[in-house]
């Protein structure tokens, strides 16, 4: 390049522009919220305040909703069940992911074999669990074969199955959200903490777990909501009349026996405000916690 | 769960032969090293010379291939990092961004479960001496680079260590940050420190900090030394062209002359002569224009630049060698000169240096 060519290569002025050119990039995926999430979901509110029997008033809905703890009741057991889940997930991750930070062929390796159960969907594995968890199915026939039982304990069509099924299905997410945010803390930050003096636990729990509370959370609220909107595995593996009548079965019972849009509607909402509460709830956590980048100062 | 890292006082720390290898490429050769209590050591070398590796070796964060650490009779190389207890500046500081400034500086106190009292006081005294008094409670994120380095040397000799390693602390500040660092640095040292090993590439740097140092190369150490020997007596090829002896002329060595096709120029043999091969080096700041005669070298100017005090100027030799001087006088490109320099500013080494082929001097005579 010579120094006579350098006036001409200078930027045109630019002009003032109102509208950011790129935002114009974002247009097909707001039109894919407003069509696929935003109108649904405006339909579907709108709906649930229009009662089958317009006489009981525009509220009737949500009032048959927690009169009825066939209903109501809905929302504890589903609780109980995404709860326990959601924690034994997160809890698990936390551990696994801390000792595979480190690249390596291993952490490829898992890396890999937990993409397959995310890909395989809920169905697929419920299915399969119910072989090797029912009263014929592997589990049984080993712990039968040890001696560590002398019938076959029932694992499926009860509470213990539907968490089973949440666990397996849930867990590979859960990990790999967990795994991706602990690569991401500079691991000079435990060398630093070694040097003074921090052992493996004290690296662990003075640096690695502060910096990672916030993700944790994150990976806390996306599993939740994955695992409180439980609906194949519960009526597969589950007592879908009992113990794990989870609200999405009451959702569905409203709409596709009862043929009740509108109370279908009104449940689809209360299950969504409770996941709305919990997500909240935990991430409002986040403001008691440090959420900055998670390096090592400059560079 | 305290354990006692405190080595105390202790007289020297010595290296014995150690090396490090990664996978088939050998980063650190039979390095030995002793360091007395009160000294401040340079590691120098060009990158990738095995510095960092050094220095990682020393505070337990790589273990060695093979080799020792001594402090004073105790084999310190088979310690974890968190029981050696030596205090490390990293070349990016590594503070932990979610505590305050306060907490980084007192965490190694705490982690050696000092009394909150005692901590508290220390933190204070420290935070005094690298003068980041109105920063105390702020996070990392919110400090200047100079700021967090500060910070980073305060954390790292609150424990007051028997050895600090700091590696290239200054390479990411400004010039006017870095001379001032610089004097703070070696004024922690000369006021806390038991001993100091420091690593950079700047060869400014550690002639202008070090009581010691040592030139590193490939993983070798070249040379050890006192900042007058490197500078004015440099060992080896290598070590006198991190030096600043920029220009080369190679040639046919006899005695204390070399030549060059029809230049001859005197010098000082700097090691054993082995071959007639030699290589003479010598500084662009001692070459300047003389009015012909001894030890004068003939050369086309081909660039000149403005250097404030002087001209620095380029020129060519008839057998197309290119040489950086200086000028007080105006020159222009295209002048014909001719360029001197002292004998004594002149040293002369084997060509090939240490890896010389046996039959070289045989075969060129
Ligand atoms: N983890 C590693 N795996 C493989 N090779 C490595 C590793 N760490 C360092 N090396 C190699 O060892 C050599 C020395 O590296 P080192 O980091 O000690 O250089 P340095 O002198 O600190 O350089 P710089 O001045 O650029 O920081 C380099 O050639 C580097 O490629
Ligand atoms: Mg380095």
């Amino acid at each position: 390049m010579t120094v006579d060519a350098l006036p001409a290569a200078t930027l045109p002025e630019r002009q003032p522009v109102r509208i950011d050119r790129a935002a114009w990039l974002a247009l097909p995926a707001v039109i894919f919220v407003l069509a696929l999430f935003i109108f649904p979901f405006g339909y579907g509110l709108v709906l649930s305040f229009s009662p089958l029997e317009a006489a009981q008033g525009w509220l009737a809905n949500y009032a048959k909703f927690f009169a009825d703890p066939a209903y109501y009741g809905t929302i504890a057991k589903t609780l109980w069940l995404a709860l326990p889940a959601t924690l034994i997930n997160v809890g698990a991750s936390v551990p696994i992911a801390y000792r595979m930070r480190v690249p390596s062929g291993g952490q490829r390796f898992v890396t890999t074999l937990l993409v397959i159960p995310i890909t395989l969907g809920t169905v697929l594995i419920a299915d399969g669990l119910l072989t090797y968890l029912g009263p014929q199915g592997w589990v049984n026939r080993i712990l039968l074969g040890l001696g560590l039982v002398d019938s076959p304990i029932r694992l499926v069509h009860n509470y213990t199955g539907v968490l089973l099924s949440l666990v397996v299905s849930g867990f590979p997410f859960t990990f790999l959200l967990t795994l991706s945010y602990i690569t991401g803390i500079d691991p000079v930050l435990a060398q630093a903490a070694r040097t003074l003096g921090a052992g493996p636990w004290r690296q662990f729990k003075e640096i690695y777990f502060p910096l990672l509370l916030p993700g944790l959370a994150v990976a806390f609220c996306l599993t939740f909501v994955q695992a409180f909107s439980v609906f194949p595995s519960a009526v597969l593996l589950g007592a879908p009349a009992g113990a794990t009548r989870v609200i999405s079965i009451a959702a569905y019972e409203a709409a596709f026996e009862n043929y009740d849009f509108p109370m279908a509607s009104a449940v689809a909402m209360i299950m969504g405000l409770v996941q709305l509460a919990i997500t909240v709830l935990v991430l409002s956590g986040r403001r008691l916690v440090y959420r900055g980048p998670v390096g090592g100062g400059k560079g | 769960m305290t354990q006692r890292t405190d080595h105390g006082d202790f007289r020297e720390l010595r290296l014995d032969r150690i090396n490090r290898t990664f996978g088939s490429h050998h980063a650190l050769r039979d390095m030995s090293l002793t360091i007395q209590v009160g000294e401040f050591v340079a590691l120098l070398g060009p990158s990738g010379c095995g510095k960092t590796t050094a220095l990682n070796c020393l505070a337990g964060l790589l273990p060695l291939s093979s080799g020792a650490i001594w402090l004073d009779d105790r084999r310190i190389d088979v310690l974890p990092s968190e029981k050696r207890g030596f205090g490390m500046v990293f070349q990016n500081y590594a503070l932990f961004p979610h505590m305050s400034v306060r907490k980084n500086i007192g965490f190694g106190l705490a982690m050696r479960g000092v009394a909150k009292r005692e901590i508290a006081e220390r933190v204070d005294r420290a935070i005094r001496m690298v003068q980041l008094g109105q920063h105390a409670d702020k996070l990392p994120g919110q400090l200047s680079g100079g700021q967090q380095q500060r910070v980073a040397i305060a954390r790292a000799i609150v424990i007051e260590p028997p050895l600090v390693l700091m590696d290239e602390p200054l390479s990411n500040l400004d010039a006017k940050l870095r001379l001032e660092m610089r004097a703070e640095i070696r004024r922690i040292h000369t006021s806390v420190g038991r001993a100091t090993v420091y690593v950079t590439h700047d060869q400014e740097e550690a002639l202008s900090l070090a009581d010691r140092i040592v030139v590193m190369k490939d993983g070798l150490v070249r040379q050890v030394g006192t900042p007058e020997d490197l500078y004015h007596r440099p060992a080896n090829l290598d070590v006198a062209r991190f030096m600043g002896f920029r220009n080369e002329l190679a040639g046919e060595a006899e005695g204390n002359v070399i030549r060059h096709r029809d230049v001859a120029l005197q010098g000082v043999r700097r090691d054993a002569g082995a071959t007639r091969q030699a290589v003479a080096v010598f500084r662009p700041e001692d070459l300047e224009p003389v009015a012909a005669g001894a030890n004068g070298i003939p050369v086309t100017v081909t660039a000149v630049e403005y250097g404030g005090r002087e001209f620095h100027l380029t020129g060519v030799t008839a057998g197309g060698v290119e040489l950086l001087a200086r000028s007080r006088e105006r020159v222009v490109v295209g002048d014909r000169l001719t360029l001197g320099v002292a004998p004594e500013q002149v040293l002369m080494f084997d060509a090939g240096g240490d890896a010389a082929p046996r039959g070289f001097a045989a075969a060129a005579e």
